[in-house]
C-alpha cells in the first residue's frame, strides 16, 4: 500500500470580487514508503500549493480543497485540525524554500529543533535539547553545542537550511515535503543540501516529496517524476524514462531549456515560449497548446485525458514526441 | 550592552546641552519678559531698571548664558521669579503628581492596548474587529480637552460618581513621602488615602490614555496580522506546534517590537496631552505647573528646567526602548 495517496486533488482559491482560480487541478499521485517523488513545473504551475494542500497549511479562509490525501490510508483533508497537528512534524516533516524567512529571528535554534521533540515526542526541554544538538550534528552543523544558543541571522544560509531538514526530520517521519530546499542557496551549497538530503532519506528510509523547478535536482534524487503544468499532472516517468525520452512536449521544453556546456558559442539558449499564463483552461483542450510546438487540432476541444503510458506512468497528450527509437 | 547604554548616556548629555541652549535664546527671544510681567505696565523706568538689574537681565546675554550653563551643571536652576521658591523645589512639588497620572494612563493604553490589538487580529475580518477599528478611530480622532470635559460633566455632574477635580478629596488624612499619593497610602497603611487618591485618578487617567491606547491597539493589530504571514509561523504550524505555542512563543514577541516603539512614543507624547488632562481635572501636576509658568509671568528659570526635565524623560525613555527592543530581537544585539 502507498504511503501518500493523493485522489484528485484541487485547490480553488476563490477572493471577493474575482474569479475562482483553480490552483491545483485534479492531481493524483502515490509515494510509496522510502521512495522518492518529484512534482516539477514551472512558477505557478500548482506545486507549492499541492505540498501546502497535503499539509493542511493553506488558510481556510478563501481557498476550497477537495479530493482526497490519503496517507496510511487515512484521508488528511477529513482530519480535525486538532489531529492534523498530532500529525504534523510528527508522521510528516517539512522544508520549505527560503531558510532564513523560514526561521523566527528572535528565538534561538536550539529551541526551535527541541520544541518538536517537546511536542510530539513529551520529551523534557533539557532532553530536546539535548537531542537537538545531536540533531544538528547529524545535518552536518558543526559546533552544535554553541549553535544551539545562536539565532538564525548567525548562520550562513546553508546552516540554516541544514537546521530546517534538522527540524524537520526531528521526530523521524515517514514522509518529508521539501518545497524547493536548495532555490535560495548558493550552487555550490545546493550540492551539499542535496547530498545530505538524499544520504538522510536513504539512510532512515523515509519517503521524500520534492517539489523543484529544478531538472538537475530531479536527475540526482527521484524515483518517479509527475510533470505539472497548469495545476495538472501532464507526464508522469520514472527518472531515466523521462530524461532519456521525454514524451510531453512540455517536458521535452523543459529539458531542452536546460543550458548546456557543450552548445555552439552565440547559439541561442532553448525557450519554451510565452509564459504559464498564456494558456486556455483545462475544459477546452489542452492548457498548453497556446505555447506547443507540436500543437494539432485535435489538441483544442475538450479535456485531455491522463492516459497510462505502455513503459509506465502516465501522459496527457494527443500529438506526443516520439519515442526514441534505440539505435 | 553596557557600551550602548553608555553611548546613549553621552548622547543624553549632548542633547541635553543642546536643548538648553535652543531653550535659553529661545525665551529670551519672545516679546515681553519676566520684568514686564511682574511689574505691569504703569511701572517707571526706575523701579524697571531696578527689578531688570537685580535679577542679572542687564548683563550682556552671553554672560546671562555662560551663568545659566554653570548653575544647570551645579544643579542649580535658580529660584522662580514668581514665587522665589527654589525651581527644585517648585518642579519636585509637581512631578510625581504628573508622574502618576502619565503611569496610570499607560498602565491602561498598553495593559488593554495589547490584548485588545491581538484580539482583534484574530478575528480579522469579523465583527470584533471591525468594532475596534472604528472605536480606535474615534479614540485617536477625540481632543483629549472635549472627552475630558465630556466625561467629567458626565461622571461628575450628572452622576455623581467621580471626584470632579483634585488628587485626593479635602480633609483626607494622608502623610507625604513620596509626593505619589497612591504609592504613599500604601507605604503608610493608610489604606483609605490611597484608594481615595486611586479614585481620583480614574478620569485623568482614562481621558490620557485614550489616545496612546488607540494607537496601541492599531499597531498591535497590524504587527500581529504582518507576523502570523510570516514563512516561520508557517513553519511553526508545520512542526504541529500546538496554537497556544504558536501564539506566545512565536508571534507575540515578534509582533511587540514595533509596539514597544510605539508604546515609547506615546509615552514621550504623553506630557502634552498631560497639560491638557490637568486643566481639565485641576490636577496639579507639571502641566499646570507649564501653562502657570507662561502666562503668569515668563518664569525662565521654572520654564527653562521643566523644558529640560520634559527633554530628558523622552531620551530616557527611548534608551529604555532600545534596550527593551535589543531584549527581545536577538538581531539588534551589538556583538
Amino acid at each position: 500500500m502507498a504511503l501518500l495517496d493523493v485522489r484528485d486533488l484541487s485547490v480553488v482559491f476563490q477572493r471577493k470580487g474575482a474569479t475562482p482560480f483553480t490552483a491545483v487541478d485534479g492531481v493524483s499521485f502515490t509515494v510509496e514508503p522510502g521512495q522518492t517523488v518529484g512534482l516539477v513545473g514551472e512558477s505557478g504551475c500548482g506545486k507549492s500549493v499541492t505540498s501546502l494542500a497535503i499539509m493542511g497549511l493553506l488558510p481556510r479562509r478563501g481557498n476550497t480543497v477537495t479530493g482526497e490525501v490519503r496517507f496510511d490510508d487515512t484521508d488528511l483533508l477529513t482530519l480535525r485540525p486538532q489531529e492534523l497537528r498530532d500529525r504534523r512534524g510528527q508522521d510528516i516533516g517539512m522544508i520549505f524554500q527560503d531558510p532564513l524567512s523560514s526561521l523566527n529571528p528572535v528565538i534561538p535554534l536550539g529551541l526551535q529543533v527541541a520544541e518538536v521533540l517537546e511536542r510530539h515526542q513529551g520529551r523534557s526541554r533539557q532532553t530536546a535539547l539535548r537531542e537537538a544538538g545531536v540533531l544538528l550534528d547529524a545535518v552536518g552543523i558543526p559546533d552544535p553545542a554553541r549553535r544551539l544558543k545562536e539565532f538564525p541571522h548567525q548562520l550562513s544560509g546553508g546552516m540554516r537550511q541544514r537546521a530546517l531538514i534538522a527540524i524537520a526530520l526531528a521526530c523521524k517521519p515517514r514522509l518529508l515535503i521539501a518545497d524547493e530546499p536548495t532555490t535560495a542557496l548558493d550552487v555550490t551549497i545546493q550540492a551539499q543540501i542535496l547530498t545530505l538530503l538524499k544520504d538522510l532519506v536513504d539512510q532512515s528510509g523515509t519517503a521524500l516529496v520534492m517539489i523543484t523547478h529544478d531538472l538537475g535536482v530531479v536527475a540526482g534524487l527521484c524515483d518517479t517524476v509527475n510533470v505539472l503544468y497548469a495545476g495538472k499532472v501532464v507526464e508522469r516517468a520514472g527518472r531515466h524514462d523521462l530524461f532519456a525520452d521525454p514524451r510531453h512536449p512540455y517536458t521535452h521544453g523543459l529539458l531542452q531549456s536546460v543550458p548546456r556546456l557543450d552548445a555552439d558559442r552565440g547559439g541561442r539558449l532553448h525557450q519554451i515560449r510565452g509564459s504559464v499564463s498564456d494558456n486556455i483552461p483545462w475544459s477546452e483542450g489542452c492548457a498548453f497548446a497556446p505555447r506547443c510546438d507540436r500543437v494539432v487540432d485535435d489538441c483544442i476541444g475538450e479535456t485531455v485525458p491522463l492516459e497510462p503510458a505502455a513503459r509506465g506512468g502516465a501522459l496527457r497528450c494527443t500529438n506526443p514526441v516520439p519515442q526514441e527509437v534505440p539505435a | 550592552m553596557l557600551r550602548v547604554v553608555s553611548r546613549r548616556l553621552v548622547q543624553l548629555v549632548i542633547t541635553l546641552i543642546a536643548l538648553m541652549t535652543l531653550v535659553f535664546f529661545w525665551l529670551r527671544s519672545l516679546p515681553g519678559g519676566p520684568v514686564d510681567a511682574l511689574l505691569g505696565e504703569r511701572a517707571t523706568p526706575q523701579t524697571r531698571e531696578t527689578l531688570t538689574r537685580a535679577l542679572g537681565y542687564d548683563q550682556p546675554i552671553w554672560v546671562q548664558y555662560s551663568r545659566f550653563l554653570k548653575n544647570v551643571v551645579t544643579g542649580n536652576f535658580g529660584n522662580s521669579i514668581r514665587t522665589g521658591e527654589p525651581v527644585a523645589d517648585v518642579i519636585s512639588r509637581s512631578f510625581p503628581a504628573t508622574i502618576e497620572l502619565a503611569v496610570a494612563a499607560m498602565i491602561i493604553a498598553v495593559g488593554l492596548g495589547i490584548p485588545l490589538g491581538y484580539l482583534a487580529a484574530r478575528h480579522r475580518g469579523r465583527l470584533l474587529d471591525n468594532v475596534t477599528i472604528i472605536v480606535t478611530l474615534i479614540g485617536i480622532s477625540i481632543p483629549i480637552f472635549f472627552l475630558g470635559y465630556l466625561l467629567k460633566d458626565w461622571l461628575t455632574q450628572d452622576i455623581h460618581f467621580f471626584p470632579p477635580s483634585g488628587r485626593i478629596s479635602t480633609g483626607t488624612d494622608n502623610t507625604d513621602v513620596t509626593g505619589f499619593f497612591v504609592l504613599d497610602g500604601l507605604l503608610t497603611r493608610e489604606l483609605d488615602a490611597s484608594a481615595d487618591a486611586l479614585w481620583h485618578l480614574v478620569l485623568p487617567a482614562i481621558t490620557l490614555a485614550t489616545i496612546p491606547l488607540a494607537i496601541i491597539v492599531r499597531i498591535t493589530r497590524a504587527s500581529v496580522l504582518d507576523v502570523l504571514d510570516e514563512d516561520y509561523i508557517r513553519t511553526a504550524d508545520a512542526k504541529g506546534l500546538r496554537n497556544t505555542t504558536i501564539r506566545k512563543r512565536h508571534v507575540l514577541r515578534n509582533a511587540l517590537l514595533p509596539v514597544v516603539t510605539t508604546v515609547g512614543l506615546q509615552t514621550g507624547a504623553l506630557l502634552a496631552g498631560a497639560v491638557l488632562t490637568e486643566k481639565v481635572y485641576n490636577w496639579g501636576g507639571l502641566g499646570t505647573l507649564i501653562t502657570d509658568s507662561i502666562s503668569g509671568g515668563r518664569d525662565y528659570p521654572v520654564l527653562q528646567a521643566l523644558i529640560l526635565l520634559a527633554a530628558a524623560v523622552f531620551i530616557v525613555v527611548n534608551l529604555l526602548v532600545d534596550l527593551s527592543y535589543a531584549f527581545i530581537d536577538p538581531r539588534v544585539r551589538v556583538q
